[in-house]
């Protein structure tokens, strides 16, 4: 359809979006860490006993501060996945791959990572994965490069 | 219209306002405002039904920030609100909150207003003010001179002296408050000599972008009274917005949101002489400049005057009228936190908990204000007793309702009458369908047709 023939228009946005996200000195622990150790943390709340990953300094259901923290994993099991198939400019990796939501040892919340090395139509709840870290890490949740099926 | 329950501030409570924290992200500085609450009233987060979250749209790039914050704001598994109204948020918070109290909803809710603004961009949320279809009107956030310039074209260079002399007020104010943002030692000359923004708008007479959040907990009376913290009553609030556009220069015909909002805000109290029966006002004054010019609109004073009470010192802490003992928005501005501040000092101020910035002497009655996008205005006052406000609306139906009802009653009765056989035909067409239901479209049709 030309230009012309348009009987409805609209105008580009110019919207900028440059965001910033803070990971403030707690869960910052948990990042270096993973750098300089290549250790995964888990936080452990002190009322309910709650070993959290992803880290946070305050259990929201007994709602006190957590400073304790103890090495969870590194080996884990696959809760859930799914297969991405689709190409986005901001995805991690060049699809397809899998996503998937991990239960590190020792932990009581799930970490969502990659999953690879493993053909997407073998991948099972409840299998054992551990996990690949970076070569050059910088203080990133993707300093793990991925999670793998465990040997 | 009044109140079902009388509603009283129960706990107050504030982070650091800092323009830089990188020690902790959104939820844990929510947490540090809730905290501060919880323990300055007393109470755990069991005694709270509700949380009314408020924040700046777009202005931190995550979405509904209120589910996010449950990890600091104690809202796991309690009834929640988000409200977003623009620089009013803070403000709309309270107010939400007072009715949701006062409605008889809830006994106890608690407002949060957050913004940690060095994650996100201001100008991300606020680019889309202007139409970008039709870049309609003139629409900013706060940073405008044209206010400023009508001074100056008044007063001359005396009204810029005063734009920076109440810059340096709140300065001095800030320096007394420990959670104040900007705690700078200023001269009006230090002012006078700072970046042009836009004449007569300088750097120093606009609000810094400030990291903070504040939490207000709202009670209701029967509740506030066994309470362990002093009420602080809700007197009344209203909210208002009558402009599409700023101030664009020549004369202005119409009294501003702020004075309209101002005068039924005093008709319904009853308050008729605002300097004597107001304690402390807190304003949300984005500029000094603005600050300047709404004390008039707010308090019914003409230019002259509020210029002469400036020169005066008469805003000050120690003053005849203390305006902004916290320092003000010119000092602290996380915004979604930052009318829901003006509540929250105004309340400190009322109960004499403000410490070093406290107004030496009683305060019975405080004003707090909200502004947003174009002159949207908030206003809230807050009363140490009870006294002299509204009785709480007894709630008796059934006699309100009687006398002309029976007449109508009985022409409700007639109508159900001629309406029943029509029900019966209705459940006559069920106990065989496709015939009767024809029947009834073709009555329908024909109807129509006539």
């Amino acid at each position: 359809m030309s230009e012309q023939d348009k009987w409805c228009y609209e105008v580009p946005g110019k919207l900028e979006v440059p965001y910033r996200y803070f990971a403030g000195e707690f869960g910052s622990k948990f990042l270096v860490a993973l750098r300089d150790q290549a250790k995964i943390l888990g936080c452990k709340c002190p009322k309910c006993g709650k070993v959290f990953i992803p880290p946070r300094s305050n259990c929201e259901q007994c709602f006190v501060k957590i400073t304790d923290w103890v090495e969870i994993g590194p080996k884990g099991k696959v809760v859930s996945f799914c297969v991405v198939r689709y190409k986005e400019p901001y995805l991690p990796v060049e699809p397809p791959f899998v996503m998937a939501l991990i239960r590190l040892k020792g932990a009581d919340s799930d970490l969502t990572h990659l999953l690879s090395e493993v053909d997407p139509a073998q991948v099972k709840i409840g299998m054992e994965v551990e996990p690949v870290f970076s070569d050059s890490r910088k203080a990133s949740i993707l300093d793990i490069k991925y999670f793998k099926p465990a040997v | 219209m009044s109140k079902n329950r009388q509603v009283a501030i129960v706990g107050i409570g504030q982070s650091k306002h800092r323009g830089h924290r990188p020690d902790i992200n959104q939820a844990e500085l929510v947490r540090e405002a809730v905290e501060d609450a919880l323990q300055d009233s007393g109470l755990s987060l069991k005694d709270i039904d509700c949380i009314v979250h408020g924040d700046m749209e777009l202005f931190e790039g995550i979405h509904q920030p209120d589910m996010w914050h449950t990890l600091g704001d104690g809202g796991f598994l309690k009834s929640g609100f988000r409200i977003t109204t623009g620089g009013t948020t803070g403000a709309t918070i309270a107010c939400a909150s007072d009715n949701l109290v006062a409605s008889g909803y809830y006994d106890v809710v608690m407002a949060i207003g957050f913004e940690k603004q060095e994650e996100g961009h201001t100008t991300t949320g606020i680019t889309n003010m202007a139409d970008p279809l039709w870049m309609r009107e003139i629409q900013t956030g706060a940073i405008t001179g044209s206010t400023g310039l009508e001074w100056v074209n008044e007063f001359g260079e005396r009204a810029e002296w005063a734009a920076a002399k109440l810059r340096v007020m709140a300065a001095d104010n800030a320096r007394r408050n420990p959670k104040a943002h900007l705690r700078l030692n200023l001269t009006e000359q230090d002012v006078m000599n700072s970046r042009l923004l836009a004449y007569p708008l300088r750097l120093l007479h606009m609000c810094p972008e400030s990291n903070g959040a504040c939490a207000v907990i709202f009670a209701t009376g029967e509740k506030a009274k066994k309470f362990p913290q002093k009420p602080v009553w809700v007197w009344d609030h209203i909210t208002m917005h009558r402009e599409e556009t700023f101030y664009r220069g020549g004369p202005r015909k119409d009294p501003l949101t702020q004075e309209v909002a101002a005068r039924r805000l005093f008709a319904k109290t009853g308050i008729k002489n605002p300097l004597k029966e107001i304690g402390v006002f807190e304003m949300y004054d984005p500029s000094s400049w603005w600050l300047l010019d709404w004390l008039g609109n707010f308090l019914l004073l003409d230019r002259k005057t509020v210029l002469e009470m400036v020169e005066k010192n008469e805003f000050a802490i120690e003053g005849k009228f203390p305006v902004n003992p916290s320092g003000g928005v010119v000092s602290t501005n996380p915004i979604g936190a930052t009318a829901l501040i003006r509540v929250a000092e105004a309340g400190l101020q009322v109960r004499g908990d403000a410490g070093e910035h406290q107004v030496p002497r009683n305060i019975e009655v405080a004003m707090a204000s909200g502004f947003g996008g174009t002159f949207w205005t908030v206003l809230m006052l807050l009363k140490k007793s009870l006294d002299g406000m509204k009785p709480v609306k007894v709630a008796t139906p059934a006699k309100a309702a009687k006398p002309k009802p029976k007449a109508k009653a009985k022409s409700k009765k007639a109508k159900v009458k001629r309406g029943k056989p029509k029900m019966k035909v209705k459940i006559k067409v069920r106990k065989s369908k496709p015939a009767r239901i024809k029947v009834k479209k073709g009555k329908a049709k024909a109807g129509r047709r006539k």
